[in-house]
Parts: structure tokens; C-alpha cells; sequence
């Protein structure tokens, strides 16, 4: 076995190990205290309202293939959609999600109907509720943006794979005088959501959706994992500069 | 504390060849790699299917606003023709065809291309926008490497300012934004892996069944 797969595997196996440890250690005394997130923060707040004032609460999970990569950050849309759709199940405008992939659009579906049966409103459930907008990135926006301002939407919520593109999302959310918030995967992105959106998700940010919205244990344990293996990763780069300077590598 | 698993026969599938893909993607051993081609074409024929569910999706939403008479319903009607169009043209004279290829160059292109051209002013107004709305350090620092950047690659000011293009703009890219950038990549990698495994242990569970 080569040392790419031995320490590929070893990776996998301790953050696998490390999940159930710490999904076990936080149902028997859950303490772990979160980070203040400003985005997550206006988020909770955001559903409360738009509850409140029936409007409407969008999803944009992106336009990444679920056979790829990019996958990941619609999946962790996916799961803040579930805990979003359980919060707002009761509302008289139930969430709206956009995809430009048409297996993220059947899974959104799923996840709606998931969540309304769980929280016993499966009546609510509609299945245009779940959309797929368009299937290149500026079809995509261009679908997206009638719902932006149309739809009553009160908070648009961005995490899925984006380009550049989803600066024009943003700004139709800010002309719409809706909360835009959102995080994605590719650096681009990433750049344009920080200048463009109200609250944006830096990095790893957007994979905490769902601990941040109580989705259970193994989300917790999932991020302090993450935080191990960043302090591993830290040592493991500082060692290695270290070593570079002082000529050992 | 009462456990209801929702969903054990999708659950179970979706782990088993969650874990054959991620075991043949790891493991070099020839029947697990053969299994995980196989899967992933499947996946890849599957998600041929969904598209054409999500196209069916597509139509019953705009079809709903049609009799709905909800705002912006001409655009629907528009988008339906058009869809109904565009199929008929390529399932007729093929993707390659003439007629195909003038629908691409002469309708889609032109309008991602102004769609670009929004998006460059959209761009610059909200970097504006960025001043009023979130004035600190890290904005200030952002706006003043945007511009910096930006400068640099001007043919006028790049040529007065040699120092700019020769040095700033390759010492930018190559200490501070990589730097940057891979501390970004290295948390999107780690939470692809935490969501990759919840999905895995079935914890996350985005379908039914």
C-alpha cells in the first residue's frame, strides 16, 4: 500500500472515529459552545420573521454536479434546508430552493417533503417549491432572479457551488431589500460573495449550516473534528516552513 | 430517548455505495475500482434522468404561472416556446446542426454575454456599496489590494508605474492570495469531508424512500 493511500486512509478512518467519539461525548453532556457566526445569527432571526411576516425564505444551492467535487457544498445547503423547512414548516409561505443541477433538484424536493412530513405538515408540502432554474451558470441566474423579486422573498439564503455569477443574485437581493447570506466552494465565488453579500460564509463556514441550526449532535462533532485536524494542519505548515528554512526539506 | 430511522432501504444503499465509491477511489484494487466505474456510470445515467425531471419541473412551475396569471407570466409563456423551440430545432437538425448552432451564437450567447457585462457593473457597485455597508479593517485591506490589482493591469498606469505590474501585482498573487486561498481550500476540504461522511454514516439524509 502506498503512503498517499495509507495516509489517505488514516485521514478518513480518525476523522470517522473522532465524529463518533465526539457525537457520543456530546449527548452526554452537551456544552460545546459555537463561535458567534454573524450570518447564522441573522439567519435564525430571519426565519423567525419571515414566519412572522409571512414571506418568503429562498435557497439557492447552486449548479454543482452531484457526481463531483462541488457536490459537498450543495449537500450542506441541503441539510440547512431541512432544519430551515422544519422552522418554517408552519408558515403560510413555505421556502423556496433553486438548483441548476437536475439531481440536486429532486433531492431539494425530497428534502421538503422529508422535512414537512417530520414535523407532521406534509399538506404544505408543494412540489414547485423545489426548482431547477437553469443549467448553466447565467441561465441559472437568470431563473433565479423573477423569483428574487417577485416571490415576496425576504431572505435569500446562498450555499451551493457558485462562480461570479452569483454577484448578480446578490444584487437583485439587495435591490429587492431582502437578506442575502451565503457561502460556497469555489474561490471566485467566495471573493465576489465577500463584497457582494450581506453576511457572507468564509470557507468552511458554509459546512456548519447545519450545527449552527441545532440539525443534532453529529454536526457538532463534525466541526470539532475539523477544528483538530485545522490545528494539525497548522502545526503540520508551520513544521514544514520551519524545516524549509532552516534546510532540512 | 425514542430512534426512528426513517428510511432504511434508501439509507442502506446510499451508504453501501457511498462507501464501495469512496473504498474504490482510495483502494487500488482492480474489483473495487471496476465496481466504482460502474457505479458512477450509473450515476452519470441517473443524473441524465434527473435532468430531464428537473426540465418537466421547470415547465409545470412557469405552466402554474401561466394559469395563475401571477407576475411575469408573458416571460413564462416565452420560456416555454422557447424551450419547446430549441428542442425541436436540435432533436431535428442535431446539436451541431446549422439551426442549432444559431440558436447558441445568435440567442444564448449574446445574452450570457450582456448578462457578463451586468455582472462587471454589479461588481463595481457593490464594492462601493461595500464601504457603507461593512467599514473595517478587512474591507478596507480587500478594497485597497482590489484597486491595487486592478491598476496593475492597465495598460496606461502599468506602464507609468513599473513598480506595480514588475512586483506588487506577481507578490499579491503569489504570497497573500495563495495564502489566502489555501487556507480557504483547506476548510472547504475539511467540511466536504464532514458532510461526505455524515452523508455516509447517514446522519445527513437528503432523500427518501
Amino acid at each position: 500500500m502506498s503512503l498517499t493511500v495509507t495516509l489517505s486512509l488514516g485521514f478518513i478512518l480518525f476523522f470517522f472515529i473522532g465524529m463518533i467519539v465526539f457525537s457520543v461525548l456530546e449527548r452526554r453532556r452537551s456544552g460545546y459552545q459555537l463561535r458567534r457566526i454573524p450570518a447564522f445569527a441573522r439567519l435564525s432571526r430571519a426565519i423567525g420573521l419571515s414566519v412572522e411576516d409571512g414571506s418568503r425564505l429562498h435557497l439557492s444551492i447552486g449548479r454543482g454536479s452531484l457526481t463531483g467535487p462541488e457536490s459537498a457544498a450543495a449537500l450542506a445547503g441541503l441539510s440547512m434546508l431541512e432544519r430551515i423547512a422544519r422552522r418554517i414548516g408552519v408558515s403560510d409561505r413555505p421556502p423556496v430552493v433553486t438548483s441548476g443541477d437536475g439531481a440536486l433538484s429532486i433531492l431539494s424536493r425530497n428534502t421538503l417533503e422529508s422535512a414537512y412530513k417530520a414535523i407532521e405538515e406534509g399538506a404544505q408540502y408543494d412540489p414547485n417549491a423545489g426548482r431547477l432554474s437553469g443549467i448553466t451558470p447565467f441561465s441559472y441566474v437568470a431563473g433565479t432572479l423573477p423569483l428574487i423579486f417577485d416571490e415576496q422573498v425576504s431572505t435569500n439564503v446562498i450555499a451551493g457551488h457558485f462562480g461570479g455569477e452569483v454577484a448578480l443574485l446578490t444584487d437583485a437581493g439587495e435591490r429587492s431589500g431582502s437578506l442575502t447570506l451565503g457561502g460556497t466552494d469555489s474561490l471566485p465565488g467566495q471573493a465576489v460573495l465577500y463584497a457582494t453579500a450581506q453576511e457572507p460564509l468564509i470557507g468552511e463556514e458554509l459546512y456548519a449550516g447545519g450545527a449552527y441550526l441545532r440539525a443534532g449532535g453529529m454536526h457538532i462533532a463534525s466541526l470539532r473534528v475539523q477544528d483538530i485536524f485545522r490545528w494539525i494542519l497548522v502545526l503540520v505548515i508551520l513544521l514544514g516552513s520551519i524545516a524549509k528554512l532552516a534546510g532540512v526539506l | 430517548m425514542r430512534f426512528k430511522f426513517r428510511a432504511p432501504f434508501s439509507t442502506a444503499i446510499a451508504i453501501a455505495v457511498g462507501l464501495i465509491v469512496l473504498l474504490g477511489y482510495i483502494m487500488p484494487i482492480s474489483m473495487l475500482i471496476g465496481l466504482r466505474l460502474f457505479l458512477l456510470q450509473w450515476a452519470v445515467i441517473l443524473a441524465g434522468v434527473a435532468l430531464i425531471i428537473g426540465v418537466a419541473n421547470l415547465i409545470g412551475v412557469h405552466w402554474h404561472k401561466i394559469h395563475t396569471r401571477q407576475k411575469g407570466s408573458l416571460y413564462s409563456v416565452i420560456l416555454i416556446f422557447a424551450l419547446i423551440g430549441t428542442v425541436l430545432v436540435i432533436g431535428g437538425f442535431g446539436p451541431t446542426g446549422y439551426w442549432s448552432m444559431w440558436i447558441f451564437n445568435y440567442i444564448q450567447l449574446p445574452i450570457e454575454a450582456s448578462l457578463m457585462a451586468i455582472l462587471a457593473v454589479a461588481l463595481a457597485y457593490a464594492s462601493a456599496r461595500l464601504i457603507r455597508r461593512r467599514l473595517n479593517v478587512l474591507t478596507i485591506i480587500f478594497l485597497i489590494t482590489v484597486v491595487l490589482v486592478f491598476l496593475s493591469v492597465t495598460p496606461v498606469l502599468g506602464d507609468m508605474f513599473p513598480f506595480l505590474g514588475d512586483f506588487l501585482h506577481p507578490w499579491i498573487a503569489a504570497v497573500p492570495a495563495t495564502a489566502g486561498a489555501r487556507g480557504i481550500l483547506l476548510g472547504v476540504a475539511l467540511g466536504t469531508v464532514a458532510t461526505g461522511l455524515r452523508i455516509l454514516m447517514g446522519t445527513d439524509r437528503p432523500y427518501s424512500g
